[in-house]
C-alpha cells in the first residue's frame, strides 16, 4: 500500500521559531512550535501527526507549505530544497502541495461562489483556458461527490452544511492536481455525522490517486482507518514513529502510552470513563525542559539521564523509532 | 459580493432608499441632458458672459414667481427688421426708409431695461436716423436722432437727455400716459417704433432690433451679468457629481488600499502608515485648500487633486485598519496563500471584498460632503475660474448682496440643488447602511 517507496518529502532537523518581541523591538526569547524534527513521507502514504494542542502540529503543517520561513533545517520536496526555491520554483511548489484546513466555513471566502473559489487556483496558475477550467472543475466537484455540480457551483458558502463547505475546501486543494495534501484536523470542527464520509472521501481521493497525505489529528482513535504510519508529537518534536497497528499495540514512547490510554475504553461498561493523561501542564515552549521534554511528567523518569540529555531516535522495533532513554540498546 | 446582491435586493424594502435613488436618478438625468443640451465649449462660452446674453434682462426673476404674484412681470420682447424688408425712396445720391418696429404691450409692469440695436453697412459716410415712438392713444414722440456706427446700441432706458424731457425713465415714461406716470400705471397696447433712417450710400443698409428687456426669464432667472443661472444649474450637476464621486472614489478606494496594504504586511510598513495618517490628521484641510487656491490654482481639478491627496491618509485608515486585521488572519487567506495567491491578490481579490459591502453606506454618504465642499470653496472665492458650479452661482449672489436686493432665487436655486443632492444621497446612504450594518435597525 506504500507505493514505490519513492520519498515525496523529507524533513531534516527543522526549526520554526517565533519570535517573542516586548514593544515590537526587544527580543525576549522565542517559541519554539518546530524544534527539530525529522521525517520522510513516501509517496502514496498517509501518515497521521498526533498530539496534544499546541505541540506545534499546525506550525509544522505550515511550515510544509511555505508560509512560515523554517528558523532553521531543510526541506526537500521530490528532491528540491524548499529554501532555495525562487519565487516561480515557489508558485510550482504550492500547486504541488493541497491544503485542507480544519475550519471549511473559514478556509473559504465568503464573497465567493464554488465556481470562483474553486477556479482561483487555476486562474493563479494560469491553467487552461475558461471551457478547460470549467471542466476541471465539474470533474473534481464530482470527485468529491459534489454532484450534481450545476446544484452548487453558484452558492456562496455560507448556502452550503459544513460537510459540503469541507468537500469545496477538498476539491480546492485538488484542483491543481497536487502529489501530497495536508490535512490540519479536516474533521474536528464538522458535526459527528458527516465526520467518517468526509475522512473516507480523503482516504479515497488519496489511494486512487497516489497522494502523500499527511493527515493532523488529536483524535488517535481515526488513526486506525486513515493511515499507515503515526508520528506523535511532543513539545515542537517528534517523539515516535511507527505503523499504526504497531504503535497500537506496543506504543514505544510513555507519552504514547499516556494518550492511548487517555482514549475512552471500547468497552461500553467503562465508556463513559476517560482516563486522565499524565499530572503536569504541557511544557512551555518558550523555555522547554531539559532534556527530554517529557520527563518531568513521565512516569519513568531516568534520574540523572532524562533531565540532561535529549534522547536521539531509537529503534525498539523494524520501521519504528522512539525518542526515548527507556530503549536505549 | 453575495452580501452585496441580496443587500441590493432590499432595498425595495425602503422607502427612503427608494426616495434617494429616484433623486440620484434625477440629477443623473439632469448631469446627462446638461452635457447633451450644451456642450462644453459651449458652456465654458456662456458663462463668460459678454454679448453672447445682450438678448437677456439683467437681474430677471424665474419665470415661477409670476405663479405666486397678482401683477405678472413681463417677459423680454424682441422685434426685429432690416431696412431690405421695407420700400425705400430713392432720392439722387441718397434714400430714404422708413422701419416700423410693432409690438403689443400687455404686460402689468414696466420691462426693467429698453434697448435698440442697429447694425448698418456703408462704405465711407453712414447713414442718419432718427427714432419715433407712437402709442396706442396716437401720441408720437421724437426719441433723438443718431449716426449709427457699425454696430450700434442705443440704450433708451438710460438716455438723460429723454429721461429729462419725459419727466421719468423712459423705459416706464414710454409706456404709459403722461399723467398715469406718477401711478406707475402701464398703457397696454400697440406700440410702433419707427426709425426714419436716410442712407447716402447706394449699398448701405440698417438692420435693427429693439429689445424691451422683461424682469422674468427662464426656470431659474438671471444674474448680474445677464447671463442665465440656467446654465450654472444644469452644469452645476454634472460638475457637482463628478467632483463628489471621483473624491469620494479616491478617497475611499486609495485609502482602503493603503490600509490593505498595511495591515498585509505589517511591520514598518503598517506603522509608516500609522504615523503618517496621524499626522495628515491634524493637518487642517481647507486652509490648506486655500492656499493652493490662493497661490497656485483654483482649477476644480487641482482641487480635486489636492482634497483627494489630502483625504487618502484620512482617519478611515485607523477604522479600515481595525476591520481588516482580524481578516489578515482568517483560514481563507491562509488558504489562498497556499495556493500561491500574491500580495496584490491577497490584498485587492481577498481582503478588500470583504469589507467593501460595509463601506459602501458610508461611500454613498461621502458623496455630498464632498459636493458641499466644492460648493464652499467657491463661495469662498476659490471656484474652478471658468466652470459654471452650484457654488459660483452663490458667490456671485453673495458678491452682489443678492438677498439685500430681494433677489432670493439666485441665492435659492444652487442651494436647493445642493440640498437636494445632500438628501439624495444620504436618504439612499442611510439606507444602505441599515441592510449592510443590520445591527442600526430600528426595533
Ligand atoms: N504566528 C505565531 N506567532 C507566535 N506564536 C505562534 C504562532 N503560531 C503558533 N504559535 C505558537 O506555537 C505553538 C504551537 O502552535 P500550533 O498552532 O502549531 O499548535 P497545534 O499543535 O496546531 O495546536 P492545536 O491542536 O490546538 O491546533 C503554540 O504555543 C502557539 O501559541
Ligand atoms: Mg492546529
Amino acid at each position: 500500500m506504500t507505493g514505490d517507496n519513492e520519498i515525496v518529502v523529507s524533513v531534516r532537523d527543522l526549526h520554526t521559531w517565533f519570535e517573542l518581541r516586548r514593544w515590537g523591538i526587544v527580543r525576549v526569547g522565542n517559541v519554539r512550535a518546530v524544534d527539530g524534527i525529522s521525517f520522510d513521507l513516501k509517496r502514496g502514504e498517509s501518515v497521521a501527526f498526533v498530539g496534544e494542542s499546541g505541540c506545534g502540529k499546525s506550525t509544522l503543517a505550515r511550515t510544509l507549505l511555505g508560509l512560515h520561513i523554517p528558523t532553521s533545517g531543510k526541506v526537500f520536496f521530490e528532491g528540491i530544497n524548499m529554501q532555495e526555491l525562487d519565487r516561480k520554483g515557489l508558485l510550482d511548489y504550492r500547486a504541488r502541495v493541497g491544503f485542507v484546513q480544519q475550519d471549511p466555513y473559514g478556509a473559504l471566502p465568503p464573497f465567493m461562489d464554488v465556481r470562483r473559489i474553486l477556479r482561483e487556483p487555476l486562474i493563479i496558475h494560469g491553467v487552461g483556458d475558461r471551457k478547460e477550467q470549467e471542466s476541471r472543475i465539474r470533474e473534481s466537484m464530482e470527485d468529491v461527490r459534489l454532484s450534481p455540480p450545476e446544484e452548487f457551483l453558484h452558492k456562496f458558502p455560507h448556502m452550503l452544511s459544513g460537510g459540503q463547505q469541507q468537500r469545496v475546501v477538498i476539491a480546492r486543494a485538488l484542483m491543481l492536481k497536487p502529489s501530497m495534501i495536508i490535512a490540519d484536523e479536516p474533521v474536528s470542527m464538522l458535526d459527528a455525522s458527516v465526520r467518517v464520509e468526509i475522512l473516507n472521501l480523503l482516504r479515497n481521493i488519496q489511494k486512487t490517486r497516489q497522494l502523500t497525505l499527511a493527515f493532523i489529528t488529536h483524535d488517535l482513535s481515526t488513526v486506525r482507518y486513515f493511515a499507515e504510519r503515526v508520528f506523535v508529537m511532543y513539545a515542537g518534536r517528534i517523539v515516535e514513529k511507527s505503523t499504526v497497528d504497531n504503535l497500537l499495540e506496543h506504543p514505544a514512547h510513555p507519552y504514547t502510552r499516556a494518550l492511548l490510554d487517555a482514549l475512552p475504553d471500547p468497552d461500553p461498561e467503562n465508556a463513559a470513563r476517560m482516563r486522565e493523561l499524565p499530572s503536569g501542564e504541557p511544557p512551555s515552549l518558550i523555555d522547554p525542559p531539559s532534556g527530554c521534554r517529557f520527563h518531568p511528567r513521565c512516569p519513568h523518569a531516568i534520574k540523572g539521564l532524562c533531565e540532561v540529555d535529549i534522547p536521539p531516535d531509537f529503534e525498539p522495533g523494524e520501521g519504528h523509532t522512539a525518542a526515548c532513554w527507556l530503549h536505549r540498546q | 459580493m453575495n452580501r452585496f446582491m441580496t443587500g441590493l435586493r432590499q432595498i425595495g424594502q425602503y422607502p427612503s432608499a427608494m426616495a434617494g435613488i429616484l433623486v440620484i436618478l434625477f440629477l443623473v438625468g439632469l448631469s446627462l441632458y446638461a452635457v447633451f443640451a450644451i456642450p462644453y465649449r459651449q458652456a465654458l462660452d456662456l458663462w463668460r458672459g459678454g454679448e453672447i446674453w445682450q438678448d437677456h434682462p439683467r437681474n430677471a426673476a424665474p419665470a415661477w414667481v409670476n405663479w405666486f404674484r397678482l401683477n405678472n412681470l413681463p417677459s423680454t420682447i424682441i422685434v426685429e427688421k432690416s431696412s431690405a424688408d421695407v420700400e425705400s425712396e430713392n432720392f439722387q445720391g441718397w434714400s430714404r426708409v422708413r422701419i416700423p418696429l410693432e409690438f403689443s404691450y400687455t404686460y402689468d409692469e414696466f420691462p426693467s431695461e429698453m434697448n435698440l440695436f442697429l447694425k448698418s453697412r456703408f462704405q465711407d459716410k453712414g447713414p442718419f436716423i432718427r427714432l419715433f415712438w407712437e402709442t396706442p392713444d396716437g401720441r408720437e414722440i421724437l426719441l433723438g436722432g443718431h449716426r449709427p456706427r457699425l454696430s450700434h446700441r442705443v440704450a433708451l432706458s438710460q438716455d438723460r437727455n429723454l429721461e429729462r424731457r419725459l419727466d421719468a425713465p423712459p423705459h416706464m415714461a414710454l409706456l404709459s400716459l403722461p399723467d398715469d406716470i406718477d401711478k406707475r400705471k402701464v398703457l397696454k397696447g400697440d406700440y410702433r417704433l419707427v426709425i426714419d433712417a436716410v442712407f447716402f450710400e447706394e449699398e448701405s443698409s440698417l438692420e435693427t432690433k429693439f429689445i424691451s428687456y422683461g424682469r422674468v426669464h427662464g426656470p431659474a432667472g438671471t444674474d448680474h451679468q445677464r447671463r442665465d443661472i440656467m446654465v450654472a444649474l444644469l452644469w452645476g450637476t454634472p460638475i457637482a457629481l463628478a467632483f463628489g464621486l471621483l473624491a469620494a472614489v479616491g478617497t475611499t478606494i486609495t485609502t482602503l488600499i493603503i490600509a490593505a496594504t498595511g495591515v498585509w504586511f505589517g511591520n514598518w510598513i503598517d506603522a509608516a502608515i500609522q504615523r503618517i495618517t496621524e499626522v495628515n490628521m491634524i493637518l487642517p484641510m481647507l486652509p490648506i485648500l486655500v492656499m493652493v487656491g490662493a497661490l497656485y490654482s483654483r482649477s476644480i481639478w487641482v482641487m480635486l487633486g489636492v482634497v483627494v491627496l489630502l483625504g487618502i491618509f484620512s482617519a478611515g485608515i485607523k477604522m479600515y485598519r481595525a476591520m481588516l486585521l482580524p481578516i489578515r488572519e482568517s483560514p481563507y487567506i491562509e488558504a489562498a496563500r497556499a495556493y500561491g495567491a500574491g500580495h496584490s491578490r491577497i490584498i485587492l481579490r481577498y481582503m478588500i471584498p470583504r469589507v467593501l459591502p460595509v463601506l459602501i453606506p458610508g461611500f454613498v454618504t461621502l458623496i455630498p460632503t464632498f459636493v458641499f465642499l466644492e460648493a464652499s470653496l467657491a463661495v469662498l472665492g476659490l471656484g474652478d475660474p471658468v466652470l459654471p458650479t452650484w457654488g459660483k452661482v452663490l458667490h456671485d449672489a453673495q458678491g452682489e448682496s443678492a438677498l439685500y436686493n430681494g433677489y432670493y432665487y439666485w441665492v435659492i436655486s444652487p442651494a436647493f440643488m445642493l440640498m437636494l443632492t445632500g438628501l439624495g444621497f444620504a436618504m439612499l446612504g442611510f439606507a444602505l447602511d441599515r441592510i449592510f450594518n443590520p445591527r442600526l435597525r430600528s426595533i
